[in-house]
């Protein structure tokens, strides 16, 4: 919905949310549900209304546990069996420097000032803590914004007992307990409202009024930026930003002024902003963001402008150049179908409004933000927050170098006239291990992240992820493969549970069963691979992998499910690949299959060479 | 502006805030004749009515308001 988007109307969302909640609920069926606890330090009513529409907006329905006013530490420090029965996906502890109790006064010593940090620290601390014991879901923490007025004015800063240097220093005590444990994020509210105008954020007649944190006013921005932080975090981030070329990475036309006219660089004032947008949009890469182009232009006459040399971004920074004149929205699919993603996966920026209207119409799910001028094109995609990052992880950093290799290899493989020699010319290496703690955060992303190759599509936190590692009744297996070209990281995981035949009828259902895991049937509740592997033979290795577990222990039978999703038509038959028989299909075109695993089991990877123990060099 | 033309607009802001087409405010409408009308949903519609007639409620004005009539007048002496 258009008015979500950055930049959005936030006074507009106010007035109208129950209407735009109702259009929004109608306009998808396959939202992703997600239990959210709100724990408020103020009242956090029209945060939970705002929330909604933006989470909504991102696939996400939320359901909501909202605490009693200002009841956050409570609701986590005494038993609850409110909340434990509500069972979190995510915790928002929504406080604000009205939370803080004990501020220095002037009078105190360096040390009483450093008591008094470690104290209000320690609040926190203790409640982020039991959390994790008890709830073992993801948490987001706002830091402190800064307070509206100032006893030492310009020294508020810099003297140990101003407030500023209080908040600074506890804000900084919070960033380094989000750097050591995984599952925490900050929002980082002091940045959003220093954004929004400290002035227009922190009014007082609505904390005195209402017992606001922030105004009204600023509500739309703060729910949109949270929003940010809950999407990604259930991965629902974009992947690619597709880039226009003239009056877009740069001013002018290459076409008709030749590359030599182009603006950009530090000549003219509008040179230098297509070269800082240039540099922003090149900077993507290091966050795992993949860049693509779709314009309309002889495909030289791009590649001269992409050489320029005062622009920073270079014809090999993208993953896929489509320069010509088709419909930029067939070009669009195009891209796409190349780097194995789905349209939504997309954003594109192009500074011709008429193209961006025939792209969101022709490409359904294909994000087009209204960019503005060129100045302004850095602020909405920053804003936008596509690409929000919560934790770095090597893959992201080398997603680019690893879509780049995947295409070094389409080209090999058209030498090749027999697959399976081209297959045995990657020399593939594969590792498949029970999951392991290194990899939990990559496993649980790929679990909310696969949509096409995913048999059951269920989404799990990294506390799921830990939970089934540690469990003795699940067979646990991830899957990495490295070739010739390089590393593609964790690309599959596969979840079994072990039980008895009977538990076929829960799973008929969707569900998963509750009862003890003994037995010698295993049920798979998870089979998911990358895309960017399809063809490998790396399910055979996994395939392999869990047979030999099934047959260490003692497990005679293994159990597919096929859950029909809007996206996962790909994988319907793909029990029967490896061997399944179909029993059944149900009403809702859930398909089970089984596989008696025989005595003399044949492996079916002939390609992949599999280290079962941990290769040195990932550890 | 005139008091008319206020209660047009006030009209559409309540429409709008409390997503209900049949709503049409008088001097006496108070909180007990609009079923959603509770005090969060007070918060957003004097936020709405703010942003409508471009003007601010001070702490005072909002803690004495009685009924929507004394809202038009608040406005009335804002917007002149």
């Amino acid at each position: 919905m258009r008015e979500l988007e950055y930049p959005f109307d936030g006074e507009e969302l106010l007035k109208k949310s129950k209407k735009m909640k109702r259009a929004l609920l109608e306009e998808r069926t396959d939202f992703l549900e997600k239990r959210i606890a709100v724990l408020g330090g103020s009242t956090t009513h029209d945060i939970i209304r705002i929330l909604e529409l933006f989470l909504l907006e991102q696939g996400i329905r939320p359901v909501f546990y909202e605490s009693e006013y200002a009841q956050y530490w409570q609701d986590v420090m005494f038993d609850n069996p409110a909340l434990l029965e509500f069972a979190p996906d995510l915790i928002f502890i929504h406080t604000s420097n009205r939370n803080v109790t004990g501020y220095p006064s002037l009078s105190d010593s360096e040390e009483r000032v450093e008591e008094l940090l470690a104290k209000q620290y320690e609040h926190f601390r203790m409640m982020w803590e039991k959390i994790a014991e008890t709830y073992h879901c993801p948490v987001i923490q706002n830091n402190f914004e800064y307070p509206f007025y100032r006893l030492l004015g310009n020294q508020e800063a810099v003297c140990r007992q101003g407030r500023i240097h209080f908040l600074n220093g506890l804000n900084e005590k919070f960033y380094q307990y989000a750097r050591a444990h995984e599952n925490f994020y900050i929002h980082d509210i002091n940045y959003l409202s220093a954004s929004y105008g400290l002035e227009k954020w922190a009014d007082p007649l609505y904390w005195h009024m209402y017992k606001y944190a922030c105004s009204m006013q600023a509500i739309p921005a703060f729910a949109h930026s949270l929003s940010k932080v809950v999407k990604a975090i259930f991965g629902k981030n974009k992947k690619a930003l597709v880039l226009d070329l003239d009056n877009t990475l740069w001013g002018g036309v290459v076409g008709d002024d030749g590359p030599e006219n182009l603006e950009i660089g530090q000549e003219t004032p509008m040179g230098q902003v297509y070269a800082e947008f240039q540099g922003y949009v090149k900077a993507q890469k290091e966050i795992g963001v993949m860049l693509a182009v779709n314009s309309k232009n002889e495909y030289d006459n791009a590649i001269a402008g992409l050489n320029h040399p005062e622009g920073t971004i270079r014809p090999e920074d993208f993953v896929a150049i489509k320069a010509n004149w088709e419909p930029k929205s067939s070009n669009m699919d195009a891209i796409a179908k190349e780097l194995n993603i789905l349209p939504d996966s997309l954003v594109f920026v192009d500074d011709n409004p008429a193209e961006r209207e025939i792209v969101r119409a022709q490409s359904p799910g294909v994000t087009a933000p209204e960019i503005g001028a060129p100045e302004q094109y850095i602020r909405v995609l920053d804003r936008s927050g596509f690409f929000e990052v919560t934790n770095l992880s090597e893959d992201d950093r080398k997603r680019s170098d690893m879509y780049r290799a995947n295409q070094e290899r389409s080209r090999q493989q058209e030498r090749f006239a027999d697959y399976h020699e081209y297959l045995l010319s990657l020399e593939m290496e594969g590792t498949i291990r029970p999951f392991e703690a290194v990899y939990m955060a990559r496993i649980a992303q790929l679990t909310n992240k696969s949509n096409q190759f995913n048999l059951t599509t269920r989404r799990y936190t990294q506390s799921d992820i830990e939970g089934f590692a540690a469990h003795q009744g699940y067979i646990t297996r991830y899957g990495k493969l490295t070739d010739k070209f390089g590393d593609n990281g964790v690309v599959s995981v596969v979840i079994g549970r072990v039980g008895k035949m009977e538990d076929v009828a829960v799973y008929r259902q969707g569900e998963r069963p509750d009862s003890g895991t003994d037995g010698d049937v295993l049920h798979l509740e998870l089979w998911l691979m990358s895309c960017r592997v399809l063809k490998r033979d790396m399910e055979y290795a996994m395939m392999d992998s869990m047979v030999k577990a099934c047959m260490e222990r003692g497990i005679g039978t293994i159990i597919g499910y096929y859950y029909p999703t809007a996206k996962n038509a790909m994988v319907k038959e793909f029990y029967r690949e490896m061997g399944f028989e179909k029993q059944e299909e149900t009403d809702n075109s859930v398909t089970i299959w089984r596989f008696p695993i025989p005595a003399d089991y044949k492996e079916k990877n002939t390609v992949i060479r599999v280290a079962e123990e941990r290769m040195e060099k990932n550890l | 502006m005139s008091r008319e033309e206020v209660f047009g607009k006030l009209n559409e802001v309540f429409r709008d805030v409390f997503d209900d087409e049949t709503i049409t405010v008088t001097d006496a409408t108070t909180a007990d004749d609009i079923e959603e009308w509770d005090s969060l949903e007070h918060i957003n519609l004097l936020a709405a009515v703010e942003q409508e007639f471009g003007m601010k409620f001070n702490m005072g004005q909002v803690v004495s308001m009685k009924n929507v009539g004394e809202m038009a007048d608040i406005i009335l002496a804002q917007i002149g």
